[in-house]
């Protein structure tokens, strides 16, 4: 498996290849820490601009300007304040944070280090998927090393800044990567999302101001404060600033995570050139779903020729989203029918259960594709399928439901003919 | 109710209610005890998937005492401690076998060869997905997404991550089992 940044310098990726690069004496040999101490000499507001600048948005999916979202914490709360990070990476086709989480956690620690002196946080919660054990072990090393160090704890660098750090676990439910249902589940109740508002900003963990931010999105902040806000959107286009990790599996010869800058052109000779080619040389591409299975699947003749280029606003051009970068690559032997079963499945397993049209709908499209699947689909299915959907989108607390919808519809709509093909009539 | 079986298990039928309440050694208690110290006073049941790791550990499964224990632990209520337990595939809601296989099916890994791998791993074990052998060495589930689709296909035995997986290097692996 590669990982390599292409385009671009290695930012989010630099601790990759280094040995001992997860340790607080390599990190600080490469530059580390010294934008935590920049930031320490900047005041709140210049911190929260710098990232504003950046257009650094989101990254675990949902793609909201990480500025904004620092900026509606109230200050003069009395309530304490949290920093939680979203390591509930379990978006299909998605694994960029756990080798970030697995070989550069000091990294995220400076950037929730840097969040939390802007914020006025003193407490980080860092929360796990279940299954990624191994890099809690990784982290609360890390924790330890910083605490040694005074770069986590009281006093911050001989400062009046203080700042506590924590693991917590998830036990497997694909909702807690939700913010509202991870703030849930970090209070030891069912992943269940909240009604928003109030927006985690206002009432979040405890009912106390927080801020949910992904691993990516909280990594690059060091790099924003080194640079600039400004200097590292440039690395990007202007609505999609600085560079995004890419995840990138299924039938290539190279799968890996790839460091790109935002606005890569283009999607062809990413596939095809960077990441090796097809697998097989003799089995030509079929679709790519580029942003994690929530967004829409995009045929390849949209692709081969069709000058994608891979950042936010390119790749709703393209009909489709970053998500999370989660890139799954699939070749003419992937019958796009049974690869949408196989997402419905996902979505209806990790259904919360908690709105009515994604727990009753996901059941429904499952029950429908394995009468397809079976060799009993009607004409009509293709139609069901899309009505079913369409009344489960837009119709739920959490993004869910609609993450359900979209491969559905996006499947029947751009390959009607895999559809087709399982719904003859009988006798037909 | 039918509906519902596609988001909750009836587990109600494998547990055998009683008010018998699980011990545990000094060491283990002073482990739980570590995990409350995260989070903010009156926020102990913050610390209940912590907890509930722990128990599965100790125990093999979220049974009955271990959940009393618990509810007594960190004066909720039994119901509470179900509540949350029953959310979370990763709690085991009866025993499993001293390898549990947990083979991941979602589409990176299902189309870079996972069906192969599964029946490969069945036919080996002698069991179906969702089974545990009757020796007690072996269960086998289904999961999905576990985040290794560039090294797909892939399965995770207890938190162990084994992937790029051939069938001559889960045989390795199956053989190197006790």
């Amino acid at each position: 498996m590669e990982i390599k940044a292409i385009g671009c310098e290695a930012l989010q990726l630099k601790m990759m290849h280094v040995e001992n690069g997860h340790t607080l004496e390599v990190y600080q040999e490469h530059g580390g820490y010294k934008s935590l101490k920049k930031a320490m000499d900047m005041s709140p507001d210049d911190i929260i601009n710098e990232v504003k600048d950046s257009a650094l948005r989101g990254r675990g999916g949902a793609g909201f300007p990480t500025g904004m979202k620092w900026s509606f914490v109230p200050r003069d709360s009395p309530k304490p304040k949290y920093i939680v990070c979203n390591a509930d990476e379990s978006e299909p086709g998605t694994f960029k944070d756990r080798y970030l989480l697995e070989r550069d956690p000091h990294a995220l620690i400076e950037g929730m280090l840097i969040g939390a002196f802007a914020l006025g946080v003193e407490t980080c919660y860092i929360y796990y998927r279940g299954e990624y054990k191994y890099l809690i072990d990784i982290m609360e090393k890390a924790i330890e090393e910083a605490k040694a160090a005074n770069l986590v704890g009281k006093n911050i660098l001989g400062s009046d800044f203080s700042c506590d750090f924590y693991t917590h676990t998830g036990a497997g439910a694909y909702i807690c990567g939700e913010e509202t249902a991870l703030l849930s589940s970090l209070e030891g109740f069912r992943g269940h999302p909240r009604m928003k508002p109030p927006f985690p900003a206002v009432e979040g963990v405890y009912a106390c101001p927080t801020v949910v931010n992904n691993v990516e999105t909280l990594t690059a902040v060091p790099q924003i404060i080194e640079m600039g806000g400004i200097e590292w959107r440039d690395l990007g286009t202007e609505r999609s600033g600085g560079t995004k990790l890419w995840s990138v599996s299924g039938h290539v010869k190279n799968p890996g995570v790839y460091e790109l800058p935002m606005g890569y052109m283009d999607m062809e000779k990413f596939i095809m050139e960077d990441c090796g080619g097809m697998l097989r040389d003799d089995v030509p591409l079929k679709a790519v779903i580029p942003g994690g299975s929530s967004v829409y699947i995009i045929r390849a003749d949209k692709i081969l020729g069709g000058n994608l280029s891979m950042c936010y606003e390119g790749l709703v051009e393209g009909g489709s989203m970053v998500g999370s970068g989660g890139f799954m690559v699939m070749d003419e032997t992937v019958d796009v029918m049974e690869s949408t079963k196989n997402l419905t499945e996902f979505y209806r397993h990790e259904s919360c259960g908690w709105c009515t049209p994604c727990r009753e709908g996901t059941d429904w499209l499952v029950k429908i594709f394995n009468r397809i699947a079976e060799g009993g689909g009607r004409p009509e299915d293709a139609q069901l399928l899309l009505d079913i959907s369409d009344n489960i989108e837009g119709k739920s607390f959490c993004p869910l439901g609609d993450a359900a919808a979209w491969p559905i519809q996006s499947a029947v709509k751009r390959f009607p003919e895999d559809f087709k093909k399982h719904l003859m009539p009988k006798d037909a | 109710m039918i509906f519902m079986a596609s988001v909750a298990t009836d587990y109600t039928n494998q547990i055998e209610y009683s008010d018998e309440v699980a011990e545990f050694s000094d060491e283990v208690v002073a482990e739980m005890k570590s995990h409350l110290t995260k989070y903010p006073e009156g926020r102990h049941r913050s610390a209940l998937i912590p907890l509930l790791f722990v128990i599965q550990r100790e125990r093999g499964w979220i049974d009955n005492p271990g959940v009393n224990y618990l509810a007594k632990f960190l004066d909720l209520e039994v119901s509470d401690i179900w509540e949350t337990a029953t959310f979370y595939t990763m709690f085991n809601m009866r025993p499993v076998g001293r390898h549990h296989i947990q083979i991941c099916k979602t589409l990176s890994c299902r189309i870079m060869g996972e069906p192969e791998i599964t029946e490969h791993i069945c036919s080996r074990v002698g069991i179906k997905p969702g089974e545990t052998t009757e020796d007690g060495k072996y269960t086998i589930t289904m999961v999905e997404c576990l985040g290794s689709c560039g090294t797909a296909p892939m399965l995770q035995i207890g938190f162990d991550f084994h992937e790029n997986l051939t069938k001559e290097s889960v045989d390795k692996l199956l053989d190197s089992l006790d």
